[in-house]
């Protein structure tokens, strides 16, 4: 079957300018009211929320002199994170007061990095990056030392911030 | 049989298959394909017989996953082990997603050799790179969603270089995570994608292709010195065609025999090799992972360890981009002229060059001399045969060896890590100076250990490598080649 397609333009001019205008106002609008909304949802994740502070137990726990994998929550967790709302760190106690809390990925391309206590170094199983127990670069791809949480003592116990995940451009 | 005919008619009054479908199905295709070159026209068939072995396989193994992260893992283990058929259909999904890598390569390959990407096809090439593209983020994101330790931190790994992108590189970073880490949200979004998003794209895509595909033909088996002229190719093609057969049912038995051919094989490899992963559990404070990605991605790992760090950045994110690139401007650059591989040397020696890069890439991806065996130091006891020969100095030197993790990156006869040279025979290529030197203030890719021994561990440590040399060679009394430089470095100074 073959239709032949229409010829006939409609007689009333007036009206029909009139029309499209509506159509192409109408949809600019009908575009923008689903439109912002959808676009809006997608890119929110990129309203950042800030890291929380988090107890990472009481200063007793860390004996001086030793570099430790404690595990925590992450304070940004949310419903059905399950194991991954879990955050791990090393909490370095060097003296009394001085504390390092280093992420455990790597700066490289944030493989976890392993502590060695016998070797007193951390090592990425990924490509082989090493770090001193003060975090500072030894060698391998990493172009810097471990990341690094801002902490605090506060009342006998060590506070860390902690929420993202740490990268190049958005270190610890 | 008169019900079965008024049915048909029926439909075919609403449908006009006779009118759209059927000349279709019947286009002409060139004659040669025939003959047994037509062999080489089957890959993109199989190609597409695979994607849909993928759609429905991934349909059914989306009726159980659970998209957050909370309960992969546990849905993937339900599918392995409870329901009927599960780990067969995860494995069928997980080799079909390899065979169509392969079969896309394959196929633009042949494209490429037997240029049939020239006029006027060069947009169907380029919806084929597009497709390219599109298949391989699904087997990333396809990956990812085998939540597994390994898709965890192959995420973190690939947010890492991602946030290497010059000032845009955290908001990235965001949008890919779906927020801040890596949780429920960033499971949900690569389901998204690898489910809804990319097999859209990929549909549509598609879509085009064929179109292509039957609206400009099938490009003729090449002939040596009968190069492609814009000017009287449409011409000649027309001709040709003229002679042609119809790709109904001709061409098709071909297609047909190969794709089965596809299809077997893939439920044959799933059903030997059963389903991959998932491994261990995504815990990010179980850090003992050594994440690996899937083969296809394996140059591109290789890539990040062995680029120098002042090119890396670039490499890993500017080489993918210009590599599609340069597959999109392939028919621009040589969209007309000889189509026949042996007038064009130089796309031969492109492909024998990229695919000789991509499996060396590969190989060290997959062997990965430079990762630590990070157990080596505590599971990899110095060989029997070495220690029944050490004093008591020596001794200690060797357990200074383990304690200090030497082994995870130096092996002994062998055994332990690969990323720095193998010990076995050090004693005949350092002196007891170099080694000091090499222990204390390291170099090349060692750490410097000055603060991590004491002397006393140092003169066993070096007590001890100096003894590892074959019986009856004496220790090495060079200097090592570094100091040897030093001291006999050509006097033409006056
Ligand atoms: S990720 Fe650690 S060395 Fe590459």
């Amino acid at each position: 079957m073959t239709h032949s397609p229409s010829t006939s333009d409609s007689p009333d001019e007036e009206r029909r300018g009139l029309l499209q205008w509506s159509a192409i106002v109408l949809g600019a609008l009908a575009t923008a009211a689903a439109g912002v909304p959808i676009v809006g949802f997608l890119l929110g994740p990129l309203r950042k929320r800030e890291d929380q502070w988090t107890s990472a137990g009481k200063v007793e726990q860390f004996p001086i002199g030793q570099t430790r994998l404690i595990d925590l929550e992450n304070p940004l967790h949310s419903l059905g994170d399950g194991d991954a709302g879990k955050i791990a760190v090393y909490v370095r106690r060097a003296d009394e007061e001085k504390f390092q809390i280093f992420a455990i990925n790597c700066t490289h391309l944030g493989c976890p990095v392993n502590w060695l206590a016998d070797a007193g170094l951390f090592m990425c199983p990924c490509h082989g990056g090493v770090y001193y127990e003060d975090g500072s670069h030894a060698s391998g791809p990493p172009p810097r030392g471990l990341f690094q949480y801002e902490h605090r003592l506060e009342k006998g116990a060590l506070l860390v911030k902690l929420g993202h995940l740490p990268t190049l451009q958005q270190p610890g | 049989m008169k019900t079965i005919k008024q049915v048909w008619d029926w439909l075919e009054h609403r449908l006009e298959l006779r009118d759209s479908i059927w000349p279709v199905m019947r286009h002409p295709v060139p004659a040669a394909l025939a003959k047994p070159i037509g062999w080489m026209y089957v890959f993109g068939s199989m190609t597409l017989t695979l994607l849909m072995l993928q759609i429905v396989t991934g349909v059914c193994l989306a009726m159980i996953y659970q998209p957050t992260a909370a309960d992969a893992y546990a849905s993937l283990e339900y599918l392995n082990y409870e329901a009927p058929f599960g780990w067969l259909l995860r494995a069928i999904h997980y080799w079909s997603a390899t065979g169509m890598v392969v079969m896309l390569m394959v196929h633009m390959t042949q494209v490429f050799l037997m240029g049939a990407f020239k006029y006027p096809r060069e947009l169907t090439w380029l919806v084929g790179v597009g497709l390219l593209t599109t298949t391989l983020v699904l087997a990333f994101t396809g990956q990812v969603l085998r939540y597994d330790g390994d898709s965890y931190w192959g995420v973190s790994v690939a947010v890492s270089a991602a946030g290497r992108v010059p000032l845009a590189g955290p908001s990235i970073v965001h949008l890919i995570l779906g927020g801040e880490y890596i949780g429920s949200e960033t499971l949900s979004r690569f389901f998204t994608l690898h489910v809804f998003i990319l097999p859209g794209l990929l549909i549509g895509l598609l879509v085009v292709h064929l179109y292509l595909v039957v609206k400009r033909g099938i490009s003729e088996p090449p002939t040596p010195g009968e190069p492609v002229d814009k000017a009287t190719y449409d011409e000649e093609y027309e001709k040709l065609l003229e002679k042609g057969i119809p790709f109904f049912p001709h061409a098709l038995y071909r297609d047909g025999v190969a794709c089965a051919m596809a299809v077997l094989i893939v439920v044959g490899l799933a059903v030997i090799f059963g389903p991959k992963g998932p491994g261990e559990i995504p815990d990010p404070t179980l850090i003992h992972a050594e994440p690996r990605p899937d083969w296809y991605f394996l140059p591109v790992f290789a890539m990040a360890a062995l680029s120098p760090p002042s090119m890396e950045t670039f490499l890993m994110l500017g080489l993918p981009v210009i590599g599609i690139l340069a597959l999109a401007a392939v028919p621009f650059v040589a969209g007309s002229g000889e189509r026949s591989a042996r007038r064009r040397p130089v796309a031969v020696l492109v492909v024998l060059v990229t695919f000789v890069t991509l499996m060396v890439l590969g190989w060290y991806g997959a062997t990965s001399p430079w990762s630590p065996d990070m157990e080596a130091w505590s599971s990899t006891p110095v060989p029997d045969g070495i220690v029944e020969k050490l004093t008591p100095l020596e001794l200690q030197g060797a357990v200074v060896f383990q304690n200090k993790c030497c082994r995870n990156c130096h092996a002994l006869e062998g055994a332990g890590g690969k990323r720095g040279p193998d010990l076995t025979e050090v004693g005949i290529r350092m002196n007891p100076e170099a080694m000091v030197r090499q222990v204390v203030q390291g170099g090349g890719n060692m750490p410097a250990y000055a603060q991590q021994m004491n002397s006393a561990e140092v003169t066993a440590l070096v007590a001890f490598l100096v003894k590892l040399r074959p019986a009856g060679i004496p220790p090495a009394a060079v200097p090592s080649a570094a100091a040897e430089s030093l001291v006999a470095a050509p006097t033409d100074a006056p």
